[in-house]
């Protein structure tokens, strides 16, 4: 009786207060086209809960200068407040050390650092680097650029109809030439989650390192790098309820402490005569020059918020929206969704018929209801499933069942318009 | 324009769904294709002159329902047009789309004035003048155009598709 009673209680009292969330983003009260945003366009960029705003604030207002640099008061608060940042997400990934953790700009800098810091001097002529068909193009066209320059290989790992990685075919692409494998944790054009635990282990027991391209995972799913064990995982403050200009890439030391600089200039030396420059050490042999110090105040600060909430409770309410909307979308006639992974994130491509995705956009933005038409920048997806560009909602924890509904009532008006 | 809905009227959806001189011409005197490499959408444009006249006009290709009306009402309206008069209604078009002029300012656009409310919409304007780049592409005997390239006289500096 009383397990029952127990049982009923935690189903009816959800521990995920959707509305109270929503309650700490201000954007989401603005009003677009008369209609209240309905904002599903978190894959490219997700919005700022107030305790980040004001954090923001608070260093402007009381704590910048600029860091590892002078002895005054303002200078040691901001230094202290920015490794401070690097500790949070030091512990939001579970890296085992600080250092371990760089600042960047965002996934894609992290991921050319990776390509001039290890690629350039690891990879040479007729070796091979690992890719998949799900890339992101900041995830393919660094290492095209490498593969140029060195005389290089680049070799693909395809996907079936439900835009899921053949991981039989990855195993088969493995010979004595392959030097480095870049693979994306989850696609962000199809929402698939890649099993890179195993194609991590895969690569590991030929000895080759690998690179995840974290910028969709980060935001949605735990993500433990010790447990996965990778050599680099990249990802993105803008995508993770921090501000744009700031990511992360996290290496393990020992390939870091390996690699050469990417940057030259300030901070990342130790000595500097014209005869010879002495490199700081990891991390900050790879920061040179000011970083974005508010930037990554404020991304330590959007981590602590997720954690609070919790990234277990985050990726259970985003996947009760992404089965609710996926049943909705497939009893539309005439709608088709792109990317039916059995493992997927809160990404939601669709294709409507006769309807090119550029008109479904507009006409959702009328309803106030923000998606992304394109390619998504994976255009090697579109060529595989046959389609120049597809329609996409992507759903955050602060989204409610509400706003999909906003999604399927627009479907619906662009199908009207059109017929 | 409150009310982007206004954009898509019975006429552009009319064009959409029934393009008119969809297709190629056999031995066309001039021929361009035309790309939009942020979408993937693209047309081709064909013509034959009688004199100084556009005798004949045909276009195809994979494109969003504003950039095929677009391209769909520009074959009708410059279908026995000369060189220089097409030219013009090509200027016309395009300030008017970028929103440089109003529909009112431009003398020879008639039933075209249906895309003035494209200048509201940036990210779109350039689904809609995509035709138009290529109609004088084929002229100039360019051969191909892009939305993005900057050396294109009629580029137009917009958002990111």
């Amino acid at each position: 009786m009383n397990i029952t009673r127990t049982a009923q209680k935690s189903k009816n009292s959800p521990a995920f207060e959707v509305e109270r969330i929503r309650a700490d983003f201000p954007i989401l009260s603005l009003r677009v086209n008369d209609k209240p945003l309905v904002y599903l366009d978190n894959a490219a960029s997700s919005q700022m809960p107030q305790p980040v705003i004001d954090r923001l604030t608070r260093y402007q207002t009381t704590q910048h200068a600029n860091i590892n640099r002078a002895v005054h008061y303002l200078s040691e608060v901001a230094t202290s407040e920015f490794e401070e940042a690097r500790r949070k997400l030091q512990a939001f990934i579970n890296a085992s050390n600080e250092r371990e953790i760089i600042f960047t700009s965002g996934t894609t800098d992290a991921i050319n650092l990776v390509m001039h810091g290890y690629g350039r001097k690891m990879i040479g002529p007729g070796d091979e680097i690992i890719l998949t068909t799900l890339e992101h193009h900041s995830n393919i066209v660094p290492w095209q650029m490498l593969a140029e320059e060195k005389g290089a290989k680049i070799r693909i790992v395809p996907i079936n109809d439900a835009g899921e990685l053949l991981i039989d075919e990855y195993e088969k692409l493995f010979n004595s030439r392959t030097k480095f494998v870049g693979a994306t944790h989850v696609s962000n054009a199809l929402g698939t989650i890649n099993p890179i635990k195993e194609m991590i282990a895969f690569a590991h027991a030929r000895g080759v390192p690998i690179l995840i391209d974290g910028a969709q995972a980060a935001p949605h799913i735990k993500v433990d790098v010790q447990d996965l064990d990778c050599d680099f995982y990249a990802f993105s403050g803008h995508k993770l309820c921090g501000p744009t200009g700031i990511g992360i890439l996290y290496g393990r030391a020992a390939i870091l402490e390996s690699m050469q600089p990417f940057k030259g200039g300030g901070d990342m030396i130790l000595s500097v005569t014209f005869e010879k420059t002495i490199y700081n050490t990891i991390p900050h042999k790879f920061e040179a020059g000011t970083p974005p110090i508010a930037a990554a105040i404020g991304l330590g600060a959007a981590v602590d918020y997720l954690s609070t909430i919790g990234m277990d409770a985050i990726a259970a309410h985003e996947l009760n929206l992404l089965q609710y909307a996926t049943e909705k979308i497939n009893s539309l006639p005439g709608v088709r969704i792109i990317g039916t992974a059995k493992h997927k994130a809160a990404v939601l491509s669709f294709a409507v018929d006769g309807v090119h995705p550029h008109d479904i956009g507009t006409l959702l933005n009328q309803d106030g209801v923000a998606v992304r038409t394109g390619h998504h920048c994976a255009q090697p997806v579109m060529q595989r499933f046959k389609i120049p560009a597809t329609s996409r909602a992507s759903f955050a924890f602060y989204n409610n069942i509400r706003e999909v509904d906003a999604l399927i009532d627009g479907i619906r008006t662009v199908q009207k318009v059109f017929t | 324009m409150s009310d982007y809905r206004s954009l898509y009227q019975e006429v552009i959806l009319d064009h959409n769904k029934k393009p008119r001189n969809y297709g190629t011409i056999e031995h066309p005197q001039h021929h361009a294709v035309g790309h939009n490499p942020l979408c993937g959408d693209h047309i081709s444009v064909d013509i034959s002159l009688n004199d100084d006249r556009i005798e004949n006009i045909a276009f195809q290709g994979e494109s969003c329902a504003i950039c095929k009306a677009s391209a769909s009402m520009m074959t009708v309206s410059v279908k026995g047009k000369t060189r220089t008069e097409t030219e013009t209604l090509i200027q016309e078009f395009l300030a008017m789309a970028t929103g440089k002029l109003s529909h009112e300012a431009c003398p020879n656009i008639g039933r075209l004035a249906v895309f003035a409310g494209i200048s509201d919409l940036p990210t779109r304007v350039k689904c809609a003048i995509l035709p138009w780049h290529t109609l004088h592409s084929a002229f100039t005997s360019e051969g191909t155009t892009s939305t993005e390239a900057e050396a294109d006289p009629m580029h137009a500096p917009i958002g990111d598709a």
